[in-house]
């Protein structure tokens, strides 16, 4: 039996209104994302893929078709119900990292454990466990401003794990990062959806990152490119971030 | 939940600085504004507020206390005989001029009473007794008006109207409201520095027996007592500031005064605590972003503001108490009564939540999609 995915759309179309006009920024997207695998949205600049990730990540409406979250249909949904629908399923890894800058690196990872109601005790121990598993364990007090873009994301990454979601969107995580730097948050996000069973989807236009991706999809002028982004396709072995042994992190 | 607010405000300290500058402007320039308003009210009614009398008779059609019309001695006795009346004494309060040691004049407010009687006595004296008026041309006069009368001291002797005058003592604080200042004797003096005739006064103070009811008094004694106003002392005060506050146009310049300065804070208040709001307009967008529900973001926005509110509240009432004393010194009196400073700590949290909340109308228009902008 097929398992249902975790994010299915289908026949998603958005326009943004311009005046009198509009522009068709989507048009007809289909895309099932399924636990476990990471899927790359690439294509060139203002072909729909940010839009795409944010009507994926209900954070932006559609002007007509479907998206199901876990099976729930959220393009219905009015927006006082989007966050929760946010905060149970979805985590961001945002391009700029978007960290509170007066918080240290645990409260910041504590502030997405307060959002899902834990209390603070208990989330200050789970924010500590959280950036070890980053390897950031000693980092708990320190503000970003005194981190590394690297470790920057990391946080990030704690952050957007702390909510226990079943999906991580990211748009171009590794974009103001070295190349070292990304790579490394990139195996991080390749274990999350192959160790911990997250559907993990990036925007990306760094086709250095794509021997990280279970699939491809590539949209332009609003619309899929490729062939089938229905069909999961199995990881080709070898494809993936060889170097899992020698990762500094651990988010098994 | 981890200290956002606390953090966004003290995180930055010329921001917080900025911040609190802008509070602590408001709420100085509001206890000022409505402290001149206050000190004006007062001042202008002070005399009658301080009677102790229960009614006042005058003339017909005297709108306020310094435009007194004198009349006929004889209705003291028609006034004490009224049932309920236990006391009733006659009173100057005319002006007349003063003249200085350097042969200046200034127009002061004569104000005779009888020295035996408790009502209308000077009061918050500072040096000398009421008692001291009894000696022959006997005055005690306000401290604040040592300077523009040239007094120095106690004993000295000047003239006023043409009659001689000797300082016996000093009150600390009774103003005058125009610029002449008040200064009291005994009522056979002011009778001759006012040029007033031997029988006649310009009011009549009246205390009530105990138990004696007002409305019935007051009738009795318009019925008893021919050609007079009768008005309680309330009325009186209310008459009298009325007519500075709205006939003249000073009233209604310190009125105004007072509503701009309400105005000024709050437009101050409200473009600090905004500013303070949108130098993290993204973090509220991330917020969202993560889940947080709209009331999480407008906790975090209203902490902020109740948190600079009472900061500045205490620093800008520290500030208000040195201007506030530094007042005293001078002839526009700054009154801030304890209703008020606690009145200001409640606006200046109305000021600072309102402002919050024109803010957070800016966070619910946040586009989601600016968080992905890098």
């Amino acid at each position: 039996m097929a398992t249902q995915p975790a994010i299915e759309v289908r026949q998603l179309t958005k326009t943004y209104a311009e005046g009198n006009t509009g522009t068709l920024a989507l048009r007809g997207v289909d895309l099932d994302v399924h636990a476990g695998e990471l899927l790359m949205l690439m294509g060139p600049s203002g072909s729909g893929k940010t839009t795409l990730l944010s009507i994926m990540g209900c954070i932006l409406t559609a002007s007509s078709g479907t998206v199901r979250i876990a099976g729930k249909e959220i393009t219905q949904l009015t927006e006082k119900q989007l966050p929760a629908i946010r905060l149970e399923h979805i985590g961001f890894v945002f391009q700029g990292f978007n960290l509170f800058p007066t918080l240290t690196a645990g409260e910041n990872v504590e502030l997405m454990l307060d959002l899902k109601g834990v209390a603070a005790k208990s989330a200050k121990k789970r924010a500590a466990e959280l950036l070890d598993q980053v390897g950031l364990g000693g980092k708990y007090a320190s503000f970003p401003a005194d981190l590394s873009g690297g470790q920057k994301q990391r946080i990030a990454i704690a952050r957007a794990l702390a909510g226990d979601p079943g999906i991580i969107l990211a748009d171009e995580p590794t974009a103001a990062l070295d190349s070292h730097t990304g790579k490394n948050v990139m195996e991080m996000m390749s274990q999350l959806a192959h160790k911990r069973n997250r559907a993990v989807v990036i925007v990306t236009h760094d086709s250095r990152l794509l021997s990280f991706a279970d699939r491809i999809v590539k949209i332009e002028d609003g619309a899929i490119a490729g062939p089938d982004a229905l069909r999961r396709e199995p990881v080709p072995a070898g494809m993936l971030g060889r170097s899992f042994s020698q990762l500094p992190i651990n988010v098994a | 939940m981890p200290p956002l607010a606390q953090r966004n405000l003290f995180h930055d300290k010329v921001r917080l600085a900025v911040t609190l500058t802008g509070i602590v402007f408001a709420v100085v320039l509001i206890v000022v504004e409505l402290g001149l308003f206050v000190g004006f009210t007062v001042t202008t009614s002070g005399l009658i507020d301080h009677s102790g009398a229960d009614l006042w008779i005058t003339s017909k059609n005297v709108p306020y206390v310094e435009q007194g019309v004198a009349f006929s001695e004889r209705k003291l006795n028609q006034a004490r005989a009224v049932p309920g009346v236990a006391d009733a004494q006659k009173l100057v309060a005319h002006w007349t001029q003063w003249k200085r040691h350097d042969g200046g004049e200034d127009s002061v407010q004569i104000v005779g009473f009888d020295v035996d009687d408790p009502m209308e006595r000077p009061w918050n004296l500072v040096d000398g007794k009421v008692e001291d008026l009894k000696s022959p041309d006997a005055i005690i006069l306000d401290e604040l008006y040592k300077k523009k009368l040239g007094v120095t001291g106690v004993g000295e002797v000047f003239e006023i109207n043409g009659h001689r005058a000797r300082v016996v003592g000093f009150t600390r604080g009774i103003r005058s409201f125009t610029t002449s200042p008040y200064v009291f004797t005994t009522f056979k003096n002011a009778q001759t520095y006012t040029g007033l005739r031997e029988d006649q006064t310009y009011f009549i103070l009246v205390k009530l027996a105990p138990g004696a009811n007002l409305d019935q008094v007051r009738r009795e004694l318009l019925n008893r007592v021919k050609d007079v106003e009768v008005f309680t002392t309330n009325e009186f005060s209310h008459m009298t500031r009325f007519y500075w506050m709205f006939t003249t146009g000073a009233g209604v310049a310190v009125l105004i005064a007072a509503v701009l300065g309400l105005v000024v804070g709050f437009v101050v208040v409200a473009q600090t605590i905004y500013a303070t709001t949108m130098d993290h307009i993204r973090e509220f967008g991330t917020l969202k972003a993560m889940g947080a529900p709209n009331s999480y973001v407008y906790k975090v926005i209203m902490k902020q503001a109740a948190i600079s509110a009472v900061i500045g509240y205490v620093l800008g009432m520290i500030v208000s108490v040195f201007v506030v004393r530094a007042s005293q010194e001078g002839g526009a009196a700054i009154l801030m009564p304890m209703p008020m400073a606690v009145g200001m700590f409640f606006l200046t949290l109305a000021m600072c939540i309102g402002a919050a909340l024109v803010s957070i109308n800016k966070v619910t228009r946040i586009d989601p999609a600016m968080v992905f902008k890098g």
